[in-house]
């Protein structure tokens, strides 16, 4: 036999072991706290009853309905939103004549909280799920407009005049160096959009909605059902990460550069 | 090597009655250059200033200046990248205007594109201009083995070293078999051994293709040995200060620099720098 050296562990299966012992004493500490200073239910709910209302939740049928209707608020108003600040992106980074007609509102668009105007969405949109959609893309739009317009303006003059100086257009330079340079800043975008988007859904139903997780929470603090919102809370979570990982992953597919400079030394 | 471009490629399309009788001698033509980087501060650069050269078809010239003289400036200018503050550039008989497809340029950094592997990005100018890519990917490739990277055509250039980017960087300005390549410091990056055998390569490039070229160097020897002219330049404002013949034999080889007529050229570049002593040897 060669002296081959065992073959380490995956960096990711230290992190995972790791986060699972905290999220093991963080919970237990829960536990006991509220066991031992007798803090009453609908004030803080122990993980056990969490876990009992999480159960019955996913049992309960009502719950996979709201859910999808949260989804698809979240969905359609994250690609709308991101697709729209995408294009704008493109139009302001590529012409400055339209940097100077636009530019000014988006800034002043972006000044406004979104929050603060979803109560008139809901007004001209109505309690369904058209309105959180609207919502949902005035907060997705914005990191994308502002990632793609940086990373359009990445590219080192560098690459430019090397492209230059072997005679390709203005469009080769574009669609060669200029894009690919700036991918990166978009998948930055997509992934704050993307987590703007859960919040942004939540908030439009928390202002009048007939369904959807938002709506749960609603319904379920106006009974005291304390364990029955950290049930949802956490079904709220699980889709934030869910989603965080789906771009995360694309990314490390499309932007593969980006990583493979860095074999770093990650612990010992 | 592939076959070499036919000199004449780079006359005129239609004849140029005043620049006729030197058309056929000099490919390019510096008359009266100057740039003047304009800066924030208000306090303007005079990058060149009164530059004259004329560089010979098929000759082969190298440029020795401390840093900052405004070499990089004169070759960016050259290549229709950077535009000049005033005087005439003429190639090939007409106004210089913008870059060409018959130059290639190798860059003072690599310039790779990160997400291209060595031999994408060595086909980037065929990519750019449109040619046959079967017929330029076997170029391609001999040009990578050539410069001792075989076996790394589908490495990024992530995973090279800085001297093996820049060899990259070589090959890419070849790649289209241009028949005027500026270089930039080619070999900076590299270690004594792989720049002598790049030398080499390179001379023996020059030999076959009778291409022109104009090479930027720090090191006044590797400027001895390729040249048929060195052209010395100083800085603030960057100017000419001598151009030398070097009438050495070729083909050239390594022994000749320890004879004294290599000796003599490199001392009598040397003393244009004595006092800062800002070269290499
Ligand atoms: N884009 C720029 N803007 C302003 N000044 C510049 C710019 N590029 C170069 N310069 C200045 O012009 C002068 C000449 O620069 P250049 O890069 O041509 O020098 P160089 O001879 O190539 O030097 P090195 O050997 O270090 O590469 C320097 O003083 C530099 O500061
Ligand atoms: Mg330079």
């Amino acid at each position: 036999m060669s002296e081959q050296a065992p073959r380490s562990l995956p960096a990711w299966t230290g992190n995972l072991l790791l986060s699972a012992t905290t999220f093991c004493i963080f919970v237990a500490g829960w536990e006991a706290a509220v066991w031992a200073f007798g803090i009453p239910k609908i004030v803080l709910p122990p993980p056990s009853a969490i876990a009992v209302a999480f159960w019955q939740s996913l049992a309960d049928g009502e719950l996979g309905w709201h859910l999808s209707v949260t989804l698809y608020e979240i969905l359609v108003g994250f690609v709308v939103g991101s697709a729209g600040g995408l294009v704008l992106g493109f139009i302001i980074a590529l012409s400055p004549l339209m940097e100077r007609i636009f530019y000014p509102y988006v800034v002043a668009f972006q000044t406004v909280p979104k929050v603060a105007i979803a109560p008139i969405i809901v007004i001209w949109f109505g309690y369904g799920a058209a309105s959180k959609v609207v919502i949902t893309a005035t907060i997705a739009f914005f990191p994308l407009l502002a990632n793609t317009i940086m990373g359009l303006r990445a590219t080192p003059q560098d690459q430019v005049d090397m492209m230059v100086s072997y005679t390709a257009s203005r469009w080769q330079v574009f669609r060669m160096v200029r894009l690919m340079q700036a991918l990166p800043y978009i998948f930055v975008g997509l992934d704050v959009a993307i987590v703007l988007s859960v919040i942004g859904a939540i908030v439009g139903e928390f202002v009048g909605a007939k369904a959807g997780l938002g709506y749960l929470i609603l319904q379920k603090n106006f009974n005291f059902d304390m364990a029955g919102t950290f049930a949802i809370l956490i079904i709220l979570s699980l889709i934030g990460v869910g989603l965080h990982v789906v771009i995360s992953m694309a990314q490390r597919r499309i932007v593969f550069w980006m990583d493979m400079s860095g074999e770093h030394v990650t612990g010992a | 090597m592939a076959s070499a471009m036919p000199a004449a490629s780079l006359a005129p399309r239609h004849s140029a009655p005043a620049a006729a009788h030197t058309a056929a001698q000099c490919l390019v033509r510096i008359a009266g250059l100057q740039k003047i980087y304009k800066t924030r501060d208000g306090n303007d650069i005079h990058a060149l200033k009164d530059i004259d050269l004329d560089i010979r078809d098929a000759e082969f010239i190298s440029i020795v200046g401390p840093s900052g003289c405004g070499k990089t400036t004169l070759l960016k200018i050259l290549a229709g990248i950077l535009s000049r503050t005033s005087g005439e550039v003429t190639m090939a008989g007409r106004s210089l205007s913008g870059p060409s497809r018959e130059l290639g340029v190798v860059f003072q950094a690599p310039v790779l594109l990160p997400w291209r592997t060595v031999l994408q990005n060595v086909m980037v100018p065929i990519q750019v201009q449109r040619r046959d890519r079967a017929v330029f990917e076997a170029r391609a490739r001999a040009l990578i083995a050539m410069v001792g990277l075989a076996g790394f055509e589908h490495k990024y250039p992530s995973e090279l070293s800085g001297g093996m980017q820049q060899r990259v960087g070589i090959c890419r300005a070849l790649v289209h078999d241009p028949s005027f390549l500026l270089m930039d410091e080619p070999f900076g990056a590299l270690d004594a051994m792989t720049r002598e055998s790049m030398n080499e390569e390179l001379q023996r490039l020059w030999r076959e293709s009778r291409k022109t070229i104009l090479l930027v160097t720090h090191s006044i020897p590797e400027a001895v040995y390729l040249a048929d002219r060195v052209v010395v330049m100083t800085p603030r404002p960057g100017r000419i200060v001598d151009v030398l013949d070097i009438d050495l034999p070729r083909p050239r080889t390594l022994a000749m620099q320890n004879t004294p007529e290599f000796g003599r050229f490199v001392a009598a570049i040397r003393r244009h720098f004595g006092a800062t002593g800002s070269l290499d040897t």
